[in-house]
Formats: structure tokens, C-alpha cells, sequence
């Protein structure tokens, strides 16, 4: 028994499987995110008088993963991109980079968290910081899933490329769709956690 | 519990595999299967064994409502074994143990999460959708088989530590179903890791299992439609199940957010849901633990951002079980599938926007309630048109009254009732009064009790000859629906009376507390509404009495019911039965083509009265 559409695109609806669960599943994640930003907004809007911290985080270090994750986006991309045009090669150059560039926001977001728990700031800290770690850590563990996921397609992962590229390449576009949707959230989140 | 997964006897007669592929080994057969109709089948039984077990739970409040801190017959020492002198107090001249009231309130929490989150959700989208859904679209299976069974175990290991929490120390969580904050962090704060962390945990796995499953359903419409059925071919069972979905979806995540955040109140003593200047027991301050400036509000609007949408989860696959079975028994099409249709729709959509009017009495202002009051009357719209609608379809029917339909036709008028006292609940001034009595424990169980689980009865009986190739006996089908209907009936009318008295939802004593007392010049209880206790707690042991036919049914017709003479027993026109009975692994011998709308019974011309969708014209 096979199911199909699951390498293919329905006729009617234009899609393959996978491409409507991603979908659905990234809507469902704007709802998850969606509920915290509202939760931002009312903690703030609700803090007692100047309780609430203005810009205390650093900025430089957002700006420059803001970066990164931008720049990974379009990797990941170009990842896919290779694929289409029949490039192993440059699938895995790219998909590399993408890794990488997982890492280094991880890392920087590390320092980030480590300063602040230098100065004994923690989540109990006040709802700021309560808000700031959920909100950051929620992130960062969706761009360790992603990365993950990004891991395995790129490692043992890749031998479908053998067997079947059309779902291969299907496979790395919707983690593609995943990873730049983590990129989207994270630009939600500079310019209200950082900025504003 | 550990009964649900193991294997059916009546998997047996399905080992004749259409697609010549290699035997599977027992373990992924039926326990880690990707069958949908197998995984139905493990949600089914999962389920129904939590709804036993949530209604075990129900029936010692009820004694504890009825005869308070009188010892519990029978099972009073098996309780004290496992849950120790916190949990069931002796009596002192050595009667026997009676309910504490932190083991009461354990009770009433798991009571309702148990009910809504672990048996009737699971029952209606898990197990019915599974198995039907595919079937009805002419599906080989669902879209993400792996997904699906991950779903289930996700659900399962969430319905375990649910379980689990009522034996760690300090018990289940306490605070309600809705776990207000700052209730929820401040009970059992002796423990790290208590009832609430368990629940808050538990939550978290059973939303991450209704959203793979959702993702699931809705992919699987969208994709795996056999050729020719388009959206209005639809059966209206496979609508209900689709909006569902959307809900599921879309609903559960905020309540996943609020329930991290609940869990770092209580783990990481944050204050998301916690003000400032909180105190404990009217003088202990929390200001040296907790920082404050948290929002007890915040996590309300959060819940019932769920838990609204949630309402129609537990009844719009219901609705859609009725209107299969109604069709079908009426031998007539549906009167208005299109209305049912659009109906569906904008409840689902309407769903999202009312969820604040169950916080009218929160003081969260005018304007606002007067929104969602404005939104709650819309909402009742599109769900009065579905009951006409159906109600409609009964008139000029050559009903046969088989036991699916009996539930059926007893699911009309109950859904109407629990739904029409609910508008006063809906009015903003009326709630203010009404508001966390017993009148709206009495409307929400008439929508859920009478309404959903008759509905959900209704198809165990109408699918059951699909998944083993027998019927379940009609007279024991009866005497379970007849006692189900009386006793039901007899446990929430009086609730409302009770709840228009002022009885509060949540006593322990039954009410025996805010009695009226003459002499003392107190003004409280009626001494008749008090003692209404009674008949209402007999008639909860009387509704147990009269689930043992059905419990005795379902196992027994397994093996010795009455065989069907074919693929199609009840002479229906949907896609489920042109499959072999019990459908193969792979469903269908040949890819269904679909001709035709859902509902063509009595169609003018055509000798045998129906004509299946899947049948080309002549």
C-alpha cells in the first residue's frame, strides 16, 4: 500500500503531502508564538510604573544573530535551489553553512544568557526577564529542532538522494519552510525584546 | 490501562492482506501499528476506559454530595491502601474512611480534565476520525501514518502521567479543570514537583498529540479525496471532523504557551500569572519569593482561548455522527447539507471570538463583555440552524428505530436543551447570578452527557459491524439506551434547580454549609435543593448500573454477534461500506470513484431505496 501524493503534487490542490502539513503545522506555531507576543503585550502594558525594563539587553549581539539567521535563511535556500538544479554538491556545501550558522547563533545566544545569569538575573528576576527567557528559550529550542532536522538531511539523511530525489528534495524544502518560519519569529522578537 | 492497547480478537479475520506484502510481527501490528484503523481502535479503547474511570471518579463526589463525610461502602479501605490518611480520613468510632476535602477537590480537577482531555476528545476526533475519515474519503490510509501513531503514544504517555499524579505526594492537581492561577501555583507548594506539574506536563503531551493528529486529518482531506469527491460530496461526518481539526489546531497552542508559562511559575517561581502584593491566607506575603507584576487574568483569557473552541471539538464530531446515523435511518438525504455545511463553518470560525464569556464575572469591563456577549449570541446562530436542520430531516422519514438512531433521536432534544440554557449564561447580567453554580455544571453536561457521549454511543453501535463483521445485540442495545436516557436525565434536571438556588459548584459538603438557618437569621441553601443531593447521587449509581450492558456488548459481540450478511449492513450510501468487513490493511480492493452526493436514499426510480456514492449512473 502506498499514500499517495506523498513525492508527487495532487492535481487539484497543487501540493504534495508534506507541503500541507507544514503549512498547517507553521500556522499552528504562529498560534504558539502568537499567544506570547499577546502575553508580552498585556505583562507590559500591565507592569507597574517603571517596572518594566527599557533596552537592557545587547544590542550588538542581537543585531549580529539577527544576521546570521538571515544569512542561514538564504543557505538553506540555496540548499534546496542546488538540488532542483541537480547539484549534490552544492546541497551539502550549502546545507553546511545553514549548520553552522545554527551554531553560531546558539553560541552567541549562550553569551547572551550566561551575562545575564553572571549578573543574577534570572527568569524569576521580574516578569521582563520572565517574558525574555520563555520567549528566547522557546526559540532557541526550535532552532535546535530545526537544526537537527537540518543535521540529518544533510548526514545519513541525504542517501534518499540515491533512491528517491524528487521526496528528498521535497524533504529539504519543507525544512527549509520550517527554518526560514524559526528566521520569522526571531524577527519578531529583536525588534521587541531589543528595540522597543 | 493496560488493558487498552493489547490486542482484539477480531484483528484475526483481517489477516487477508489485498496488496501480497510480508506479515508484520505482532507488536507492530497492533501495539506501534500505522493502520489509522488500528490507531483508531487504540484511541477507542483508551478512551473509553478513561470515560469508565472518569466516571468513577464522579461517582465518589457524588456520595461525598449526598452523605457528607459518611464512610464510602465497599471501597472506603481500597481507597485508604492507596491513597493514605490525607486522602481518606477514618471515621472515629471506626465506620470505615470518608473523602477529604484536598482529595474531593483532586477529584473534581481530574474529574473534568480527565473527561474533556482524556476520554471524550479522544473518543470523537481520535477514535472515530481515524477510522472513518479514510474510509468515507476513499483513502488508503492517512496522509502521515507514522505521524498518526505518534499521536496516539503521545496521548497515551500524557493519559499515564495524568494517571500517575493521583499516587505522588500531595496527590492530582487541585485547582479545577481550568487551573486558574495564582490557585494553581499556590496549592501543594510543600512540593517541587506535585499534582500540578504533573497535569501542567501531561497538558503539554496531550496538545502536542491533538496537534500532530490535526495536522494529520486536515492534510488527509485536503490530499486523499477518492476522484470525484469534491468539498460538497463530502459526507457531513468527514466536515464536522475537518473543522475539528481546525480547531484543534489553532485553539490548543495559546494553552500550550499558558501552560509553560504556568510551569515556570511553579518551577522557576517567575510570576507570569502571579501579582504584585500576593498574600497567602489573608497574611503570609509572597513578596520575598516571588518578584509580582504577573497578571492572574492573563492566564485565564489563555485557557478559555482553548477551552471555548474546545467546547465545539467535543460537540461538532458528535453532530457529525448524528447526522450519518439520521440519514441513514431515515432513509431520506439530509434536509439542508449545505446549510449544515456553512453552519459548521461559522461556528468554527465563530468559536475563536467568545471565548471571554466565561470571565464576565472577572471584572475585566463593559466593553468587552458586551463584545463577547454580542459574539456568544451570534455563535448560537449557526447552532440553533444545525438542530433545525436535523430535526427537519426526521419529518416524512420511514425512521427505523435501530439503536444507533434511538440514541440518536434522544441526542436532538438533549443538545437542544443544554444549548438552550446556555444563552442565560451568554447574558451578561443573567451569568453575573448563575456563574459557578450547579446550573451550569447541570447545561454544560446536558450538551456533553446526553449530548456528545449519546452521539458517541450512537456510532459505536453504528460502525461497530464495519470493524468486526458483527452486530452488537439490539436488546442489549435498548435496555442501555433506556436506562442511559432516564438516569442521565435524572442526574442534571434537578441540577438546575439546585444552580438557580445559589448552590455553588464547588462544595464539599454539598451545600450543607450555606444552609438557610431560620433561627440564626441566616438566609442561604433551601433545605429542599440540599437534600436533592440524594436522588441526583442514586441516579449517578443508576446510570453505572446501566453501562454493564453495554460494557458486556462490546466484548461479547466481538465473537458471538449476530454475523452480517454483508459488506453494507445498514444500507448506507457512504464510502466506508463498499470496503470488506473489517476493512484490509489499505482499505479498499480498488480505488472508489464517487459519483454522487452523500445522502441519495430514497431515490425515486431506484428499487432497493438508496444508491451508494460510489456507484456510477446507469
Amino acid at each position: 500500500m502506498e499514500i499517495p501524493y506523498n513525492s508527487t503534487p495532487r492535481p487539484d490542490t497543487g501540493l504534495y503531502n508534506a507541503k500541507v502539513g507544514i503549512w498547517l503545522f507553521l500556522a499552528s506555531e504562529v498560534m504558539l508564538f502568537g499567544a506570547l507576543f499577546s502575553s508580552y503585550i498585556l505583562l507590559r502594558v500591565g507592569a507597574d510604573p517603571g517596572m518594566w525594563h527599557l533596552r537592557p539587553l545587547n544590542i550588538w549581539l542581537g543585531t549580529i544573530n539577527t544576521g546570521v539567521l538571515i544569512f542561514s535563511s538564504i543557505t538553506i535556500l540555496m540548499s534546496w535551489a542546488n538540488l532542483k538544479m541537480n547539484s549534490f554538491e552544492g546541497f551539502r556545501k550549502f546545507m553546511l553553512i545553514t549548520l553552522l550558522c545554527s551554531v553560531a547563533f546558539l553560541v552567541i545566544k549562550s553569551i547572551e544568557y550566561g551575562s545575564k545569569f553572571s549578573h543574577g538575573i534570572y527568569p524569576k528576576t521580574d516578569t521582563y526577564y520572565a517574558i525574555y527567557f520563555t520567549l528566547t528559550g522557546l526559540h532557541a529550542l526550535h532552532v535546535i529542532g530545526g537544526a537537527l532536522v537540518n543535521l540529518y538531511l544533510w548526514g545519513p539523511g541525504s542517501k534518499m538522494w540515491k533512491t528517491d530525489p524528487e521526496r528528498f528534495t521535497n524533504r529539504v524544502e519543507v525544512s527549509g519552510l520550517f527554518w526560514h518560519f524559526v528566521d520569522l519569529v526571531w524577527i519578531f522578537l529583536f525588534p521587541v525584546l531589543y528595540l522597543l | 490501562m493496560a488493558t487498552t492497547t493489547q490486542s482484539n480478537p477480531h484483528h484475526d479475520v483481517s489477516d487477508s492482506h489485498h496488496h501480497g506484502h510480508e506479515e508484520l510481527s505482532f507488536w507492530r501490528k497492533y501495539v506501534f501499528s500505522t493502520d489509522h484503523k488500528v490507531i483508531g481502535i487504540q484511541y477507542g479503547l483508551t478512551a473509553l476506559t478513561f470515560l469508565l474511570f472518569g466516571f468513577f471518579l464522579i461517582m465518589l463526589m457524588r456520595w461525598q454530595l449526598a452523605y457528607p463525610n459518611q464512610p464510602i461502602p465497599v471501597i472506603g479501605g481500597i481507597l485508604h491502601f492507596f491513597f493514605g490518611d490525607n486522602a481518606m480520613g477514618a471515621v472515629k468510632d471506626g465506620g470505615g474512611y470518608f473523602i477529604m476535602p484536598d482529595f474531593y477537590n483532586s477529584l473534581g480537577a481530574m474529574h473534568g480534565t480527565i473527561m474533556v482531555f482524556l476520554a471524550i476528545v479522544p473518543l470523537a476526533f481520535g477514535a472515530f476520525g481515524n477510522y472513518v475519515i479514510p474510509l468515507q474519503i476513499g483513502a488508503p490510509d492517512m496522509a502521515f501514518p507514522r505521524l498518526n501513531m505518534a499521536s496516539y503514544w503521545m496521548y497515551f504517555v500524557g493519559g499515564v502521567v495524568m494517571f500517575v499524579s493521583f499516587f505522588i505526594p500531595g496527590g492530582a492537581a487541585k485547582a479545577g479543570w481550568t487551573s486558574y492561577s495564582p490557585l494553581a501555583t499556590l496549592t501543594d507548594m510543600q512540593y517541587a514537583v506535585n499534582g500540578q506539574t504533573f497535569w501542567l506536563v501531561g497538558m503539554v503531551l496531550l496538545i502536542s498529540s491533538s496537534l500532530l493528529g490535526s495536522v494529520n486529518f486536515i492534510a488527509t482531506v485536503i490530499q486523499l479525496r477518492a476522484p470525484g469527491l469534491t468539498w460538497m460530496r463530502l459526507p457531513f461526518f468527514v466536515w464536522a471532523q475537518f473543522v475539528t481539526a481546525f480547531l484543534l489546531l489553532l485553539a490548543f497552542p495559546p494553552l500550550e504557551a499558558a501552560g509553560i508559562m504556568q510551569l515556570m511559575d511553579n518551577l522557576l517561581d517567575t510570576s507570569f500569572f502571579l501579582p504584585t502584593g500576593l498574600m497567602v491566607g489573608g497574611s503570609v506575603s509572597m513578596a520575598d519569593k516571588i518578584s509580582g507584576g504577573g497578571s492572574p487574568l492573563l492566564w485565564q483569557h489563555l485557557f478559555w482561548f482553548l477551552a471555548h473552541p474546545e467546547v465545539y471539538v467535543l460537540i461538532l464530531p458528535a453532530i457529525g455522527i448524528v447526522a450519518e446515523v439520521l440519514a441513514n435511518n431515515t432513509r431520506k438525504p439530509l434536509w439542508g447539507y449545505k446549510s449544515l455545511v456553512y453552519s459548521a463553518l461559522a461556528i468554527g470560525f465563530l468559536s475563536f471570538i467568545v471565548w471571554a464569556h466565561h470571565m464576565y464575572l472577572t471584572g475585566m469591563g463593559v466593553t468587552i463583555s458586551t463584545f463577547f456577549q454580542t459574539t456568544t449570541m451570534l455563535i448560537s446562530v449557526p447552532s440553533v440552524i444545525i438542530l433545525t436542520t436535523l430535526m427537519i430531516s426526521l419529518y416524512g422519514g420511514s425512521i427505523r428505530f435501530t439503536t444507533p438512531m434511538l440514541f440518536v433521536l434522544a441526542f436532538l432534544p438533549m443538545f437542544g436543551l443544554g444549548g438552550l440554557t446556555g444563552l442565560p449564561l451568554g447574558f451578561n447580567a443573567s451569568d453575573l447570578y448563575l456563574h459557578d453554580s450547579y446550573y451550569v455544571i447541570a447545561h454544560f453536561h446536558y450538551i456533553v452527557a446526553p449530548g456528545t457521549i449519546f452521539a458517541l454511543f450512537a456510532g459505536v453501535y453504528y460502525w461497530f459491524p464495519k470493524m468486526t463483521g458483527r452486530k452488537m445485540s439490539e436488546v442489549l442495545g435498548k435496555i442501555h439506551f433506556v436506562g442511559s436516557f432516564i438516569f442521565m436525565n435524572a442526574i442534571f434536571l434537578p441540577m438546575f434547580i439546585q444552580g438557580l438556588d445559589g448552590m455553588s459548584r464547588r462544595m464539599y459538603d454539598g451545600g450543607a454549609s450555606y444552609a438557610s438557618d431560620m433561627e440564626a437569621g441566616i438566609l442561604g441553601l433551601t433545605a429542599e435543593s440540599i437534600r436533592l443531593n440524594i436522588p441526583i447521587t442514586h441516579a449517578a449509581f443508576g446510570l453505572a448500573l446501566f453501562q454493564l450492558p453495554f460494557i458486556f456488548n462490546l466484548f461479547w459481540s466481538i465473537k458471538n454477534g449476530k454475523k452480517v450478511e454483508s459488506d453494507n449492513p445498514w444500507e448506507a450510501t457512504t464510502l466506508e461500506w463498499a470496503t470488506p468487513t473489517p476493512p484490509p490493511h489499505g482499505n479498499f480492493t480498488e480505488q472508489p470513484v464517487v459519483y454522487r452526493d452523500p445522502y441519495e436514499y430514497s431515490v425515486p426510480g431506484v428499487k432497493k431505496g438508496f444508491v451508494a456514492q460510489n456507484e456510477s449512473a446507469e
